[in-house]
Protein backbone atom coordinates (compact mmCIF):
# COMPACT_ATOMS: atom_id res chain seq x y z
CA UNK A 1 0.00 0.00 0.00
CA UNK A 2 1.28 3.45 -0.82
CA UNK A 3 2.01 6.12 1.79
CA UNK A 4 1.81 9.14 -0.62
CA UNK A 5 4.77 10.82 1.03
CA UNK A 6 3.07 11.11 4.42
CA UNK A 7 5.44 10.30 7.26
CA UNK A 8 2.52 9.38 9.52
CA UNK A 9 1.02 6.88 7.11
CA UNK A 10 4.45 5.41 6.40
CA UNK A 11 5.01 4.75 10.10
CA UNK A 12 1.56 3.24 10.44
CA UNK A 13 2.06 0.93 7.46
CA UNK A 14 5.44 -0.19 8.81
CA UNK A 15 4.25 -0.86 12.36
CA UNK A 16 0.71 -2.13 11.80
CA UNK A 17 0.31 -3.17 8.16
CA UNK A 18 -2.71 -5.34 8.97
CA UNK A 19 -4.66 -2.41 10.44
CA UNK A 20 -4.87 -0.41 7.21
CA UNK A 21 -7.53 -1.52 4.71
CA UNK A 22 -6.75 0.99 1.97
CA UNK A 23 -5.26 4.43 1.39
CA UNK A 24 -5.58 7.25 -1.11
CA UNK A 25 -4.49 10.86 -1.53
CA UNK A 26 -7.35 12.45 -3.46
CA UNK A 27 -6.84 16.22 -3.97
CA UNK A 28 -3.68 15.95 -1.88
CA UNK A 29 -5.44 14.81 1.32
CA UNK A 30 -3.70 11.66 2.50
CA UNK A 31 -6.34 9.25 3.80
CA UNK A 32 -6.18 5.85 5.46
CA UNK A 33 -9.12 3.53 5.93
CA UNK A 34 -8.53 1.48 9.06
CA UNK A 35 -10.05 -1.67 10.50
CA UNK A 36 -12.52 -0.68 13.18
CA UNK A 37 -11.09 -2.95 15.88
CA UNK A 38 -7.55 -1.58 15.40
CA UNK A 39 -8.52 2.09 15.48
CA UNK A 40 -7.48 2.93 19.04
CA UNK A 41 -4.08 1.20 18.74
CA UNK A 42 -3.34 2.81 15.39
CA UNK A 43 -4.33 6.25 16.66
CA UNK A 44 -2.13 5.84 19.73
CA UNK A 45 0.78 5.03 17.44
CA UNK A 46 0.05 8.05 15.23
CA UNK A 47 -0.02 10.32 18.25
CA UNK A 48 3.02 8.99 20.09
CA UNK A 49 5.40 8.19 17.25
CA UNK A 50 8.05 10.88 16.87
CA UNK A 51 7.85 10.88 13.08
CA UNK A 52 4.09 11.22 12.78
CA UNK A 53 3.50 13.23 16.01
CA UNK A 54 -0.17 13.96 15.43
CA UNK A 55 -0.73 16.00 18.57
CA UNK A 56 -4.10 17.43 17.51
CA UNK A 57 -7.31 15.63 16.69
CA UNK A 58 -8.82 18.53 14.85
CA UNK A 59 -12.08 17.04 13.67
CA UNK A 60 -14.37 14.04 14.10
CA UNK A 61 -17.44 13.52 11.97
CA UNK A 62 -19.45 10.76 10.34
CA UNK A 63 -20.87 10.15 6.89
CA UNK A 64 -23.95 8.07 6.16
CA UNK A 65 -23.63 5.98 2.98
CA UNK A 66 -27.19 4.67 3.06
CA UNK A 67 -27.54 1.53 0.94
CA UNK A 68 -23.88 0.54 1.25
CA UNK A 69 -22.57 -2.02 3.65
CA UNK A 70 -21.13 -1.12 6.15
CA UNK A 71 -23.37 1.91 6.22
CA UNK A 72 -21.49 4.55 8.20
CA UNK A 73 -18.03 5.97 8.08
CA UNK A 74 -16.45 7.84 10.99
CA UNK A 75 -13.88 10.35 9.76
CA UNK A 76 -11.02 11.74 11.87
CA UNK A 77 -8.83 14.64 10.79
CA UNK A 78 -5.44 14.68 12.45
CA UNK A 79 -2.99 17.55 12.48
CA UNK A 80 0.58 17.66 13.69
CA UNK A 81 1.66 21.05 14.98
CA UNK A 82 5.30 20.03 15.19
CA UNK A 83 5.48 18.63 11.66
CA UNK A 84 2.73 20.68 10.00
CA UNK A 85 1.13 17.68 8.35
CA UNK A 86 -2.38 16.31 8.15
CA UNK A 87 -3.85 12.86 7.89
CA UNK A 88 -7.42 11.72 7.46
CA UNK A 89 -8.32 8.44 9.13
CA UNK A 90 -11.58 6.67 8.46
CA UNK A 91 -13.31 3.56 9.80
CA UNK A 92 -16.42 1.89 8.44
CA UNK A 93 -19.19 1.13 10.93
CA UNK A 94 -22.10 -1.24 10.23
CA UNK A 95 -25.66 -0.19 11.03
CA UNK A 96 -26.33 -3.34 13.09
CA UNK A 97 -23.48 -2.62 15.50
CA UNK A 98 -22.76 1.13 15.38
CA UNK A 99 -19.94 1.23 17.92
CA UNK A 100 -16.40 2.64 17.67
CA UNK A 101 -13.72 2.93 20.35
CA UNK A 102 -13.67 6.37 21.92
CA UNK A 103 -10.50 8.41 21.53
CA UNK A 104 -11.12 10.67 24.55
CA UNK A 105 -8.24 8.95 26.33
CA UNK A 106 -5.86 10.01 23.56
CA UNK A 107 -7.12 13.51 22.70
CA UNK A 108 -9.44 15.46 24.96
CA UNK A 109 -10.92 17.21 21.93
CA UNK A 110 -12.65 13.95 20.99
CA UNK A 111 -15.08 14.39 23.88
CA UNK A 112 -17.50 16.94 22.43
CA UNK A 113 -17.03 15.89 18.81
CA UNK A 114 -17.84 12.25 19.59
CA UNK A 115 -20.89 13.40 21.52
CA UNK A 116 -21.96 15.30 18.43
CA UNK A 117 -21.53 12.22 16.21
CA UNK A 118 -23.60 10.19 18.68
CA UNK A 119 -26.23 12.90 18.76
CA UNK A 120 -26.61 13.37 15.01
CA UNK A 121 -25.75 9.90 13.66
CA UNK A 122 -26.43 7.50 16.52
CA UNK A 123 -22.97 5.99 16.50
CA UNK A 124 -21.83 4.98 19.99
CA UNK A 125 -18.32 5.40 21.31
CA UNK A 126 -17.09 2.66 23.61
CA UNK A 127 -15.56 3.93 26.89
CA UNK A 128 -16.65 7.52 26.28
CA UNK A 129 -16.87 9.13 29.76
CA UNK A 130 -20.00 11.20 29.12
CA UNK A 131 -21.90 10.15 26.00
CA UNK A 132 -24.89 12.51 26.12
CA UNK A 133 -26.60 14.39 23.35
CA UNK A 134 -24.96 17.76 22.83
CA UNK A 135 -26.67 19.85 20.15
CA UNK A 136 -30.15 18.37 20.55
CA UNK A 137 -32.18 17.78 23.69
CA UNK A 138 -32.56 14.50 25.52
CA UNK A 139 -36.16 13.91 24.44
CA UNK A 140 -35.31 14.14 20.74
CA UNK A 141 -36.30 11.01 18.82
CA UNK A 142 -33.85 9.66 16.26
CA UNK A 143 -30.62 10.96 14.80
CA UNK A 144 -31.27 13.70 12.25
CA UNK A 145 -28.19 13.59 10.03
CA UNK A 146 -28.93 9.99 9.01
CA UNK A 147 -29.99 9.98 5.39
CA UNK A 148 -33.23 8.16 6.20
CA UNK A 149 -34.31 10.86 8.68
CA UNK A 150 -36.76 13.06 6.73
CA UNK A 151 -35.91 16.74 6.76
CA UNK A 152 -39.53 17.72 7.36
CA UNK A 153 -40.10 15.55 10.43
CA UNK A 154 -41.44 17.52 13.39
CA UNK A 155 -40.61 16.61 16.96
CA UNK A 156 -42.97 17.25 19.87
CA UNK A 157 -42.25 20.41 21.85
CA UNK A 158 -40.84 19.74 25.27
CA UNK A 159 -41.16 22.05 28.23
CA UNK A 160 -38.77 22.58 31.09
CA UNK A 161 -38.36 19.47 33.18
CA UNK A 162 -39.19 21.06 36.55
CA UNK B 1 -22.17 17.54 46.97
CA UNK B 2 -24.02 17.92 50.24
CA UNK B 3 -21.60 17.65 53.13
CA UNK B 4 -22.32 16.99 56.77
CA UNK B 5 -23.47 20.24 58.39
CA UNK B 6 -21.09 21.42 61.09
CA UNK B 7 -22.37 23.43 63.99
CA UNK B 8 -20.60 26.74 64.13
CA UNK B 9 -20.48 26.68 67.91
CA UNK B 10 -18.63 23.37 67.95
CA UNK B 11 -16.11 24.53 65.37
CA UNK B 12 -15.39 27.78 67.12
CA UNK B 13 -14.65 25.83 70.26
CA UNK B 14 -11.93 23.90 68.40
CA UNK B 15 -9.83 26.90 67.31
CA UNK B 16 -11.09 30.00 69.00
CA UNK B 17 -7.90 32.00 68.31
CA UNK B 18 -7.99 32.05 64.47
CA UNK B 19 -11.69 32.42 64.10
CA UNK B 20 -11.29 34.90 61.26
CA UNK B 21 -8.78 32.76 59.34
CA UNK B 22 -10.99 29.70 59.28
CA UNK B 23 -12.29 28.39 56.00
CA UNK B 24 -16.05 28.71 56.08
CA UNK B 25 -17.36 25.82 54.09
CA UNK B 26 -20.70 26.17 52.48
CA UNK B 27 -22.70 23.65 50.60
CA UNK B 28 -22.04 23.67 46.87
CA UNK B 29 -24.81 25.27 44.95
CA UNK B 30 -25.68 24.88 41.31
CA UNK B 31 -26.34 28.10 39.46
CA UNK B 32 -28.15 28.03 36.17
CA UNK B 33 -26.81 30.78 33.88
CA UNK B 34 -28.60 31.26 30.60
CA UNK B 35 -29.73 30.25 28.01
CA UNK B 36 -30.79 33.89 27.78
CA UNK B 37 -28.40 35.89 29.90
CA UNK B 38 -27.03 39.36 29.14
CA UNK B 39 -23.47 38.07 29.39
CA UNK B 40 -23.97 35.07 27.13
CA UNK B 41 -24.29 37.00 23.89
CA UNK B 42 -25.61 34.16 21.85
CA UNK B 43 -27.66 31.48 23.49
CA UNK B 44 -25.85 29.06 25.72
CA UNK B 45 -26.52 27.64 29.15
CA UNK B 46 -23.99 27.12 31.92
CA UNK B 47 -24.72 24.88 34.88
CA UNK B 48 -22.15 26.28 37.28
CA UNK B 49 -21.40 24.43 40.48
CA UNK B 50 -20.26 26.97 43.04
CA UNK B 51 -18.50 26.79 46.36
CA UNK B 52 -19.34 30.24 47.64
CA UNK B 53 -18.23 32.33 44.69
CA UNK B 54 -15.61 29.86 43.47
CA UNK B 55 -16.36 27.75 40.45
CA UNK B 56 -16.08 24.01 41.12
CA UNK B 57 -17.28 22.78 37.78
CA UNK B 58 -19.15 23.98 34.71
CA UNK B 59 -21.36 22.03 32.40
CA UNK B 60 -21.71 23.98 29.16
CA UNK B 61 -24.90 23.25 27.28
CA UNK B 62 -24.81 24.28 23.66
CA UNK B 63 -27.25 23.64 20.86
CA UNK B 64 -29.93 26.28 21.42
CA UNK B 65 -29.25 27.71 17.97
CA UNK B 66 -29.05 24.36 16.22
CA UNK B 67 -30.92 24.74 12.97
CA UNK B 68 -29.69 21.78 10.97
CA UNK B 69 -27.04 23.57 8.89
CA UNK B 70 -25.55 20.34 7.59
CA UNK B 71 -28.93 18.75 6.87
CA UNK B 72 -30.03 21.84 4.92
CA UNK B 73 -26.80 21.92 2.92
CA UNK B 74 -27.21 18.26 2.06
CA UNK B 75 -30.64 18.86 0.55
CA UNK B 76 -29.86 21.83 -1.74
CA UNK B 77 -27.43 22.38 -4.58
CA UNK B 78 -23.76 23.25 -4.05
CA UNK B 79 -24.52 26.93 -4.60
CA UNK B 80 -27.49 27.01 -2.24
CA UNK B 81 -25.23 26.23 0.72
CA UNK B 82 -23.30 29.52 0.45
CA UNK B 83 -25.98 31.72 2.12
CA UNK B 84 -26.18 29.21 4.97
CA UNK B 85 -22.45 29.63 5.57
CA UNK B 86 -23.10 33.38 6.05
CA UNK B 87 -25.17 32.49 9.09
CA UNK B 88 -22.44 30.47 10.80
CA UNK B 89 -20.33 33.25 12.21
CA UNK B 90 -22.33 36.38 11.51
CA UNK B 91 -19.45 38.66 12.55
CA UNK B 92 -17.21 37.38 9.80
CA UNK B 93 -19.50 35.81 7.22
CA UNK B 94 -17.02 36.19 4.37
CA UNK B 95 -14.56 33.84 6.06
CA UNK B 96 -17.13 31.05 6.17
CA UNK B 97 -18.10 31.75 2.53
CA UNK B 98 -14.45 31.46 1.65
CA UNK B 99 -13.87 28.18 3.50
CA UNK B 100 -16.85 26.50 1.87
CA UNK B 101 -16.21 27.80 -1.65
CA UNK B 102 -12.54 26.89 -1.55
CA UNK B 103 -13.39 23.37 -0.39
CA UNK B 104 -15.78 22.99 -3.35
CA UNK B 105 -13.08 24.39 -5.65
CA UNK B 106 -10.66 21.83 -4.27
CA UNK B 107 -13.12 19.06 -5.21
CA UNK B 108 -13.60 20.58 -8.67
CA UNK B 109 -9.87 21.25 -9.14
CA UNK B 110 -10.52 24.93 -9.93
CA UNK B 111 -8.00 27.76 -9.99
CA UNK B 112 -9.28 31.30 -9.51
CA UNK B 113 -7.85 34.39 -11.29
CA UNK B 114 -5.20 36.41 -9.49
CA UNK B 115 -7.40 39.49 -9.04
CA UNK B 116 -10.06 37.37 -7.41
CA UNK B 117 -7.53 35.93 -4.96
CA UNK B 118 -6.42 39.38 -3.81
CA UNK B 119 -10.04 40.48 -3.46
CA UNK B 120 -10.75 37.38 -1.42
CA UNK B 121 -7.83 38.05 0.92
CA UNK B 122 -8.86 41.68 1.32
CA UNK B 123 -12.48 40.87 2.09
CA UNK B 124 -11.59 38.11 4.52
CA UNK B 125 -9.25 40.43 6.42
CA UNK B 126 -12.08 42.98 6.65
CA UNK B 127 -14.23 40.22 8.13
CA UNK B 128 -11.52 39.25 10.62
CA UNK B 129 -11.21 42.88 11.63
CA UNK B 130 -14.92 43.23 12.31
CA UNK B 131 -14.93 39.99 14.31
CA UNK B 132 -12.01 41.06 16.52
CA UNK B 133 -13.54 44.53 16.99
CA UNK B 134 -16.76 42.93 18.19
CA UNK B 135 -14.92 40.58 20.50
CA UNK B 136 -12.79 43.28 22.14
CA UNK B 137 -15.61 45.82 22.22
CA UNK B 138 -18.12 43.43 23.73
CA UNK B 139 -15.56 42.28 26.29
CA UNK B 140 -15.32 45.88 27.55
CA UNK B 141 -19.09 46.30 27.53
CA UNK B 142 -19.59 43.27 29.69
CA UNK B 143 -16.96 44.56 32.10
CA UNK B 144 -19.16 47.67 32.42
CA UNK B 145 -17.07 49.88 30.13
CA UNK B 146 -19.46 51.46 27.67
CA UNK B 147 -17.14 53.95 25.91
CA UNK B 148 -14.56 51.55 24.45
CA UNK B 149 -17.40 49.37 23.24
CA UNK B 150 -18.67 52.31 21.20
CA UNK B 151 -15.18 52.91 19.77
CA UNK B 152 -15.04 49.27 18.71
CA UNK B 153 -18.53 49.30 17.24
CA UNK B 154 -17.86 52.53 15.37
CA UNK B 155 -14.82 50.93 13.77
CA UNK B 156 -16.87 47.82 13.02
CA UNK B 157 -19.46 49.99 11.29
CA UNK B 158 -16.71 51.23 8.99
CA UNK B 159 -15.70 47.67 8.06
CA UNK B 160 -19.36 46.87 7.44
CA UNK B 161 -19.71 49.95 5.23
CA UNK B 162 -16.78 48.67 3.20
CA UNK B 163 -18.41 45.26 3.04
CA UNK B 164 -21.59 46.94 1.80
CA UNK B 165 -19.61 48.66 -0.93
CA UNK B 166 -18.17 45.33 -1.99
CA UNK B 167 -21.26 43.19 -2.05
CA UNK B 168 -24.34 45.20 -1.09
CA UNK B 169 -24.81 43.54 2.27
CA UNK B 170 -23.44 44.51 5.65
CA UNK B 171 -23.61 41.30 7.62
CA UNK B 172 -24.67 38.29 5.55
CA UNK B 173 -22.37 39.01 2.65
CA UNK B 174 -22.71 36.02 0.31
CA UNK B 175 -19.73 37.58 -1.48
CA UNK B 176 -17.48 34.65 -2.28
CA UNK B 177 -18.78 32.34 -5.00
CA UNK B 178 -17.56 29.00 -6.30
CA UNK B 179 -14.82 29.95 -8.74
CA UNK B 180 -14.69 33.65 -7.92
CA UNK B 181 -16.37 36.52 -6.13
CA UNK B 182 -19.73 38.16 -6.76
CA UNK B 183 -18.17 41.08 -8.61
CA UNK B 184 -15.16 43.37 -8.57
CA UNK B 185 -14.89 46.21 -6.06
CA UNK B 186 -16.41 49.52 -7.25
CA UNK B 187 -14.00 52.18 -8.51
CA UNK B 188 -14.52 54.34 -5.42
CA UNK B 189 -13.60 51.47 -3.13
CA UNK B 190 -9.80 51.92 -2.84
CA UNK B 191 -9.95 55.59 -1.84
CA UNK B 192 -12.80 55.03 0.65
CA UNK B 193 -11.01 51.99 2.06
CA UNK B 194 -7.78 53.92 2.62
CA UNK B 195 -9.69 56.72 4.32
CA UNK B 196 -11.50 54.23 6.56
CA UNK B 197 -8.26 52.42 7.42
CA UNK B 198 -6.96 55.73 8.77
CA UNK B 199 -10.10 56.23 10.83
CA UNK B 200 -10.03 52.65 12.13
CA UNK B 201 -6.39 53.16 13.19
CA UNK B 202 -7.43 56.30 15.07
CA UNK B 203 -10.27 54.47 16.79
CA UNK B 204 -7.95 51.61 17.68
CA UNK B 205 -5.57 54.14 19.20
CA UNK B 206 -8.38 55.64 21.28
CA UNK B 207 -9.49 52.16 22.28
CA UNK B 208 -5.94 51.28 23.26
CA UNK B 209 -5.57 54.42 25.39
CA UNK B 210 -8.77 53.78 27.33
CA UNK B 211 -8.50 50.02 27.73
CA UNK B 212 -5.06 48.43 27.47
CA UNK B 213 -3.50 50.15 30.48
CA UNK B 214 -6.71 50.52 32.44
CA UNK B 215 -6.31 49.08 35.93
CA UNK B 216 -9.85 47.77 36.21
CA UNK B 217 -9.57 46.08 32.83
CA UNK B 218 -6.20 44.54 33.69
CA UNK B 219 -7.50 43.31 37.05
CA UNK B 220 -10.37 41.53 35.38
CA UNK B 221 -8.38 40.11 32.45
CA UNK B 222 -4.89 39.31 33.73
CA UNK B 223 -4.54 35.86 35.23
CA UNK B 224 -8.11 34.81 34.46
CA UNK B 225 -9.25 32.15 32.04
CA UNK B 226 -5.78 30.66 31.90
CA UNK B 227 -5.30 27.74 29.50
CA UNK B 228 -1.87 26.23 29.01
CA UNK B 229 -0.24 25.40 25.69
CA UNK B 230 -0.50 21.67 26.35
CA UNK B 231 -4.19 21.86 27.19
CA UNK B 232 -4.85 23.93 24.07
CA UNK B 233 -3.26 21.23 21.94
CA UNK B 234 -5.08 18.40 23.73
CA UNK B 235 -8.37 20.15 23.09
CA UNK B 236 -7.44 21.10 19.48
CA UNK B 237 -7.98 24.75 20.37
CA UNK B 238 -6.87 27.03 17.52
CA UNK B 239 -6.86 30.71 16.66
CA UNK B 240 -6.13 33.60 19.05
CA UNK B 241 -6.59 31.30 22.06
CA UNK B 242 -3.79 29.00 20.95
CA UNK B 243 -1.58 31.89 19.88
CA UNK B 244 -2.13 33.63 23.22
CA UNK B 245 -0.73 30.50 24.87
CA UNK B 246 2.47 30.98 22.90
CA UNK B 247 2.05 28.70 19.88
CA UNK B 248 2.63 30.57 16.60
CA UNK B 249 0.11 28.46 14.71
CA UNK B 250 -1.84 30.15 11.93
CA UNK B 251 -3.27 28.38 8.88
CA UNK B 252 -2.36 31.43 6.79
CA UNK B 253 1.32 30.79 7.54
CA UNK B 254 1.36 27.01 8.02
CA UNK B 255 -0.55 26.09 4.86
CA UNK B 256 -0.76 29.35 2.88
CA UNK B 257 -3.84 29.50 0.69
CA UNK B 258 -4.80 32.20 -1.86
CA UNK B 259 -1.93 34.71 -1.97
CA UNK B 260 -1.02 34.79 1.72
CA UNK B 261 2.48 33.59 0.87
CA UNK B 262 3.10 36.85 -1.04
CA UNK B 263 1.91 39.06 1.81
CA UNK B 264 4.08 40.46 4.56
CA UNK B 265 2.41 40.04 7.95
CA UNK B 266 3.31 38.81 11.41
CA UNK B 267 1.63 36.31 13.69
CA UNK B 268 1.48 37.74 17.22
CA UNK B 269 1.75 35.33 20.15
CA UNK B 270 1.11 35.70 23.87
CA UNK B 271 3.12 34.51 26.82
CA UNK B 272 0.92 32.77 29.36
CA UNK B 273 -2.47 32.25 27.74
CA UNK B 274 -4.77 34.28 29.97
CA UNK B 275 -7.55 36.63 28.88
CA UNK B 276 -5.25 39.65 28.77
CA UNK B 277 -2.89 37.86 26.36
CA UNK B 278 -5.86 36.93 24.19
CA UNK B 279 -6.93 40.56 24.12
CA UNK B 280 -3.43 41.72 23.17
CA UNK B 281 -3.17 39.08 20.44
CA UNK B 282 -6.51 40.18 18.99
CA UNK B 283 -5.52 43.85 19.00
CA UNK B 284 -2.24 43.11 17.25
CA UNK B 285 -4.03 40.90 14.71
CA UNK B 286 -6.29 43.83 13.87
CA UNK B 287 -3.23 45.96 13.06
CA UNK B 288 -1.85 43.09 10.96
CA UNK B 289 -5.17 42.81 9.11
CA UNK B 290 -5.03 46.52 8.29
CA UNK B 291 -1.51 45.99 6.96
CA UNK B 292 -2.70 43.11 4.78
CA UNK B 293 -5.63 45.16 3.43
CA UNK B 294 -3.25 47.97 2.44
CA UNK B 295 -1.02 45.51 0.61
CA UNK B 296 -4.06 44.10 -1.17
CA UNK B 297 -5.15 47.57 -2.26
CA UNK B 298 -1.68 48.30 -3.64
CA UNK B 299 -1.56 45.04 -5.53
CA UNK B 300 -5.10 45.38 -6.89
CA UNK B 301 -4.22 48.85 -8.18
CA UNK B 302 -1.10 47.47 -9.87
CA UNK B 303 -2.96 44.49 -11.35
CA UNK B 304 -5.52 46.72 -13.02
CA UNK B 305 -8.93 45.56 -14.15
CA UNK B 306 -9.27 41.90 -14.96
CA UNK B 307 -11.49 38.85 -14.54
CA UNK B 308 -12.63 38.02 -11.01
CA UNK B 309 -14.32 34.74 -11.91
CA UNK B 310 -12.95 31.57 -13.40
CA UNK B 311 -13.94 30.80 -16.97
CA UNK B 312 -14.51 27.12 -16.21
CA UNK B 313 -17.84 26.18 -17.87
CA UNK B 314 -18.76 23.88 -14.98
CA UNK B 315 -19.39 26.80 -12.64
CA UNK B 316 -19.67 29.76 -14.97
CA UNK B 317 -22.80 30.72 -16.86
CA UNK B 318 -22.33 31.04 -20.62
CA UNK B 319 -22.40 34.49 -22.24
CA UNK B 320 -25.94 35.76 -22.82
CA UNK B 321 -25.39 36.36 -26.50
CA UNK B 322 -24.51 32.71 -27.01
CA UNK B 323 -27.39 31.54 -24.83
CA UNK B 324 -29.87 33.30 -27.11
CA UNK B 325 -28.36 32.00 -30.35
CA UNK B 326 -27.05 28.50 -29.67
CA UNK B 327 -28.69 25.31 -28.49
CA UNK B 328 -25.80 23.93 -26.37
CA UNK B 329 -25.32 27.13 -24.42
CA UNK B 330 -29.06 27.41 -23.85
CA UNK B 331 -29.09 23.92 -22.39
CA UNK B 332 -26.04 24.72 -20.28
CA UNK B 333 -27.64 27.94 -19.02
CA UNK B 334 -30.77 26.00 -18.08
CA UNK B 335 -28.71 23.37 -16.26
CA UNK B 336 -26.58 25.99 -14.48
CA UNK B 337 -29.64 27.83 -13.20
CA UNK B 338 -31.71 24.85 -12.13
CA UNK B 339 -29.11 22.62 -10.56
CA UNK B 340 -25.72 24.35 -10.62
CA UNK B 341 -22.42 22.55 -10.92
CA UNK B 342 -22.02 18.78 -10.74
CA UNK B 343 -19.04 18.06 -8.54
CA UNK B 344 -16.98 14.93 -9.28
CA UNK B 345 -17.18 12.05 -6.82
CA UNK B 346 -14.70 12.38 -4.00
CA UNK B 347 -13.88 13.96 -0.67
CA UNK B 348 -11.86 16.99 0.37
CA UNK B 349 -11.03 18.94 3.52
CA UNK B 350 -10.10 22.58 3.32
CA UNK B 351 -9.29 24.86 6.23
CA UNK B 352 -9.03 28.63 6.44
CA UNK B 353 -7.91 30.73 9.39
CA UNK B 354 -11.12 32.30 10.62
CA UNK B 355 -11.27 34.89 13.37
CA UNK B 356 -11.79 32.13 15.94
CA UNK B 357 -9.35 29.60 14.60
CA UNK B 358 -9.23 26.86 12.03
CA UNK B 359 -12.51 26.80 10.13
CA UNK B 360 -12.54 23.65 8.05
CA UNK B 361 -15.00 22.18 5.59
CA UNK B 362 -15.02 18.46 4.88
CA UNK B 363 -17.09 17.80 1.78
CA UNK B 364 -18.11 14.49 0.24
CA UNK B 365 -19.59 14.43 -3.23
CA UNK B 366 -21.38 11.50 -4.76
CA UNK B 367 -20.86 13.02 -8.19
CA UNK B 368 -24.17 14.88 -8.32
CA UNK B 369 -25.57 18.37 -8.06
CA UNK B 370 -26.30 17.93 -4.33
CA UNK B 371 -23.55 17.54 -1.71
CA UNK B 372 -23.54 14.18 0.02
CA UNK B 373 -21.92 15.57 3.15
CA UNK B 374 -21.06 19.09 4.27
CA UNK B 375 -19.19 19.06 7.54
CA UNK B 376 -18.11 22.31 9.11
CA UNK B 377 -15.31 22.14 11.67
CA UNK B 378 -16.54 24.93 13.92
CA UNK B 379 -13.75 26.64 15.87
CA UNK B 380 -16.25 28.16 18.35
CA UNK B 381 -17.57 24.76 19.34
CA UNK B 382 -14.15 23.19 19.74
CA UNK B 383 -12.69 26.21 21.59
CA UNK B 384 -15.60 26.24 24.03
CA UNK B 385 -15.09 22.63 25.15
CA UNK B 386 -12.20 23.39 27.57
CA UNK B 387 -14.09 26.28 29.23
CA UNK B 388 -14.38 24.32 32.48
CA UNK B 389 -10.59 23.93 32.51
CA UNK B 390 -10.10 27.68 32.07
CA UNK B 391 -12.46 28.48 34.93
CA UNK B 392 -12.01 25.70 37.47
CA UNK B 393 -11.16 27.32 40.79
CA UNK B 394 -11.75 30.89 39.65
CA UNK B 395 -14.44 33.30 40.72
CA UNK B 396 -17.85 33.37 39.11
CA UNK B 397 -17.14 36.89 37.82
CA UNK B 398 -14.20 35.53 35.77
CA UNK B 399 -16.64 33.62 33.64
CA UNK B 400 -17.71 36.84 31.92
CA UNK B 401 -14.36 37.99 30.43
CA UNK B 402 -13.32 34.41 29.70
CA UNK B 403 -16.47 33.67 27.78
CA UNK B 404 -15.99 36.94 25.88
CA UNK B 405 -12.45 36.16 24.84
CA UNK B 406 -13.36 32.60 23.81
CA UNK B 407 -15.81 34.41 21.53
CA UNK B 408 -18.28 31.61 21.14
CA UNK B 409 -20.62 32.51 18.29
CA UNK B 410 -23.89 30.61 18.63
CA UNK B 411 -24.52 30.40 14.91
CA UNK B 412 -21.24 28.66 14.31
CA UNK B 413 -21.10 26.64 17.51
CA UNK B 414 -24.57 25.11 17.22
CA UNK B 415 -24.93 25.14 13.42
Amino acid sequence: MEDFGSAGLRRLLAAMPDAVVSSHAQHGDVTALLKRERLADAMRLLRDDAESAFDMLSDVCAVDYLGEEPRFEVVYHLYSLARNQRLRVKVRVPEADPVVDSLVGLWASANWMEREVWDLYGIRFRHHPDLRRILLYDEFQGHPLRKDYPKERRQPLVGPRN
Amino acid sequence: MASEPILLTERSRETPEDDFERDLHTEHQVLNMGPSHPATHGTVKFMVELDGETIVSIDVMVGYLHRGFEKECESGTWYQAIPYTDRLNYNSAILANLGYCMAVEKLLGLETPERCQWLRVMSSELARLSDHLTRCGAACLELQAMTPFLYGIEARELTWDLCEMLCGARVTSNYIRIGGVKHDAPTTFPSTCREYIGRIRELLRDFDKVVTGNRIFIDRMKGTGFLSKEDCIRYAVTGPLLRAAGVPCDVRKAEPYLVYDQIDFDVPIGEVGDNYDRYLVCVEEMHQSLRIIEQCLDRLARLGPGPVNTLDPRVRWPAKERVFNRMEELIQQFKSVTEGPRVPKGEAYFAVESANGELGFYLVSGGGAVPHKVRCRPPSFINLAPLYLMLRGSMLADLIPTFDMVNMIGGECDR
